[in-house]
């Protein structure tokens, strides 16, 4: 949360409503386009996004260009995961034999159903009737909550971010600022209507103390806590949560029963290997040296438990995808995000799905081809994704490879696909091309259908048309260049 | 030295100048500069849309056309980015491999092949910001993009720094995407128009009387929105400035 903390009146009139994410129609592709327009008709929603993001971006440009090995730093954490990647499966089977001889229970979940269900029966098992978790994305992507709320346990996110989304019912927007498309208005309603602040009190620090109010004595009570993990450390069995607001250790250290979801790509071989990421992870997401906690989870405490579930859900499969599989080596800082310019202007709900931005772009589709097919498109391929991420992955290079996908599997519109089958006649046919363009007035009615290929014309909705000038070059060259042979 | 002028669709139909002033500097530094007429495409639209098949006979014929040059040379890095990272739905004999690692960008052209130290006949007495094209700048290389720890430099600003009466701004995103991406300004055309918007605003605030780039495309989306949003800016390609073009 940011923002003055004493103003209490948003400027310039009525409040304006929170934009929402996009919508999903079942069987029909995401429109990601279409929330989009929705959230860049919501200025303050919009500028205050775009205004935040562009700060941590800045923040991470100033913190990671004072580190002078910082590229070399990139290179290593790259090389670390893919050694892990391209042998999983040892790291997998030494980190479960010594989670194991550390006192750990350790589970294996192929699926989201299995990893759900399992967690539902360890909590089954100990009467455990309410649930405290710290942020994970993987319980998101497992859509968790609302499967144990349906057997009746509570499910209370402790991640302050988080727990605004939990009470407005809405997904995070970001991996690790969840809230951030909200401005302290949005959460002031929030919270009046779920946990009764005032609703004309915005103020940061009196809405963050009436949510810690609330919060506390449902930590205190909890059966069981959860936390995610960010590294799993093979060759210790131990793992690394890291957080800024010590909501962590409060899930895994309050109750008796800590239970930790862990995606199998979590995974690093040794503790020397950790240092490489931790100086990477804070510095690449909020331009901060670390996170304020980075804690160490190594065994039970005397008395209690200690449960890891180590979830597939989609990853070998993705593992063994050649153009697609070093995606595995996000470590889920949300720098991607932050720097593009895409998602900053149209906020993270406009993607539909559990990873928005360029990161969530090239996972999604691996969920539900047809669901995510349009999200490629929602991209200018600019590249600056790839070179913000800590662990070196080739971004926007697989952002293009998915279009391709996309379209040899016709998970594209059939227009689209038509558009570009004509395209490509043209432009390999020099005379069909020069017929079509010859004369400029000719030029601005065929050249401008690569652009409006739909009917309606979505370049001059937002913009001016070029102005046609006296002849092509291709004109122009015939008329002065042209080397005219003589006949005999 | 036998160089293939490649005139990029855009810049045939709508600024033929930037053709005119390309091949002009070219012969002014020497370079036997040839125009293969059956030209049309290096087939980005269809690729940057995944549709690569549909791109295959378009790719053939850009390799039949410039196969006979020792440089093939345009005025765009977007489609020198195409030819030489994705021209690939064409079989990759060694001729199709030539002509796409012969393939440069104008200004990196005039700055690693041909060393330009001087441009005597070039005076623009104005204040410009430099846009990048992405493709121009992370795809090939024309500058350092400001992501990386590693030390700025460009290519089109050396050149530039050598034109008389020049004065320099810089927006303060810089190397941020103007939102044109190719059909990504059809697909997405709100989030481009308004990257567009923010991207001419940043540049007026401050204080450029001219945007300037290697790459029409970028600066044809750029001048519509800047005329949409009433903002006085002037556009121009950096080929016309260093052939001597005073506005």
């Amino acid at each position: 949360m940011s923002g003055p903390p004493d103003s209490h009146t948003v400027i310039g009139g009525p409040r304006e409503p929170q934009p929402r994410g996009a919508k999903v129609r079942p069987g029909w592709p995401i429109d990601q386009s279409e929330a989009a327009d929705r959230f860049i008709a919501a200025p303050r929603h919009l500028q205050n996004h775009d205004t935040r993001l562009w700060t941590l971006r800045q923040n991470r440009d100033r913190i990671a260009h004072g580190i002078e090995e910082w590229e070399e730093l990139r290179e290593l954490a790259s090389q670390i995961k893919e050694h892990t990647l391209a042998h999983l499966d040892h790291y997998l089977e030494m980190f479960e034999a010594n989670a194991k001889a550390n006192g750990i229970h350790v589970h294996w979940a192929a699926d989201a159903a299995e990893h759900n269900r399992i967690v539902h029966q360890i909590l089954d098992e100990h009467g455990a009737r309410s649930l405290i978790k710290s942020k994970s994305m993987l319980t998101e992507e497992c859509a968790m909550r609302p499967y144990l709320e349906g057997f009746g346990i509570e499910v209370i996110e402790t991640d302050l971010g988080e727990r605004i989304q939990q009470l407005d019912d809405e997904d995070p927007s970001h991996v690790v600022v969840p809230a951030v498309h909200k401005l302290r208005a949005d959460v002031a309603e929030v919270f009046s209507k779920t946990i009764g602040t005032d609703p004309n009190n915005d103020d940061v620090h009196y809405l963050a103390e009436q949510q810690r109010e609330t919060t506390r004595p449902l930590i205190l009570q909890a059966d069981a806590g959860m936390t995610g993990c960010n590294f799993a450390i093979a060759e210790t069995g131990t793992f690394v949560v890291c957080t800024n607001e010590g909501n962590a250790d409060l899930s895994a250290n309050v109750p008796p029963l800590h239970i930790a979801s862990i995606g199998i790509e979590k995974l690093i071989p040794r503790i020397e290997h950790l240092g490489v990421f931790v100086r990477l992870l804070s510095r690449s997401a909020l331009g901060t040296p670390i996170t304020q906690y980075t804690s160490h989870f190594r065994a039970p405490r005397e008395g209690g438990e200690m449960h890891v579930v180590l979830v597939d859900n989609g990853r070998s499969e993705r593992l063994g995808m050649d153009e697609f599989w070093t995606s595995l080596k996000c470590i889920r800082c949300g720098a991607c995000m932050n720097t593009c310019p895409v998602y900053r202007r149209s906020g993270g709900l406009s993607y539909g799905a559990t990873y928005s931005g360029p990161i969530g772009i090239i996972l999604d589709p691996t969920f539900n081809r047809t669901k995510y097919s349009a999200l490629p498109f929602s991209s200018s391929l600019n590249g600056s994704c790839s070179n913000v991420c800590p662990v070196k992955i080739n971004i926007h290079e697989q952002i293009f490879a998915w279009r391709r996908v996309m379209a040899e599997t016709h998970e594209i519109p059939l227009m689209k696909q038509a558009m570009m089958k004509a395209a490509g006649e043209l432009l390999s046919s020099p005379a069909l091309y020069r017929a079509a363009v010859s004369g400029a007035d000719a030029a601005l009615r065929t050249l401008p259908k690569f652009i409006v290929y739909n009917r309606l014309n979505t370049w001059t909705r937002a913009r001016e048309m070029p102005k046609a000038p006296d002849h092509t070059f291709h004109d122009w060259w015939k008329a002065n260049r042209e080397k005219t042979e003589v006949q005999p | 030295m036998r160089v293939g002028l490649f005139v990029p669709c855009y810049i045939d139909a709508f600024e033929p100048e930037v053709g005119i002033s390309t091949l002009e500097l070219l012969e002014r530094f020497g370079c036997e500069v040839d125009y293969p007429f059956d030209q049309t495409c290096c087939g980005q639209p269809m690729t940057n849309t995944g549709c690569h098949a549909e791109a295959a006979a378009t790719e053939a014929l850009f390799v039949k056309n410039f196969a006979p040059y020792d440089y093939i040379v345009a005025p765009s890095g977007s489609c020198v980015h195409q030819v030489r990272e994705h021209l690939t739905a064409v079989d990759q004999t060694e001729e199709v491999r030539a002509v796409r690692a012969r393939t440069f960008e104008l200004t990196e052209f005039l700055h690693d092949v041909l060393k330009v130290d001087a441009f005597p006949w070039a005076e623009f007495p104005h204040k410009v910001g430099i846009h990048y094209n992405c493709n121009s700048l992370r795809g090939i290389g024309l500058a350092q993009a400001s992501e990386p720890n590693k030390p700025f430099y460009s290519k089109p600003l050396e050149l530039l720094k050598k034109v008389r009466g020049i004065e320099f701004v810089q927006p303060s995103r810089w190397d941020e995407c103007c939102g044109f991406g190719g059909t990504f300004c059809v697909f997405e055309p709100g989030v481009s128009a308004k990257m567009g918007y923010d991207k001419v605003s940043d540049h007026a605030k401050a204080g450029a009387d001219y945007i300037v780039s290697a790459d029409s495309s970028c600066l044809m989306h750029q001048k519509g929105c800047a005329e949409r949003i009433g903002l006085p800016l002037r556009f121009i390609h950096i080929a016309r400035i260093l052939n001597g073009a005073r506005q």
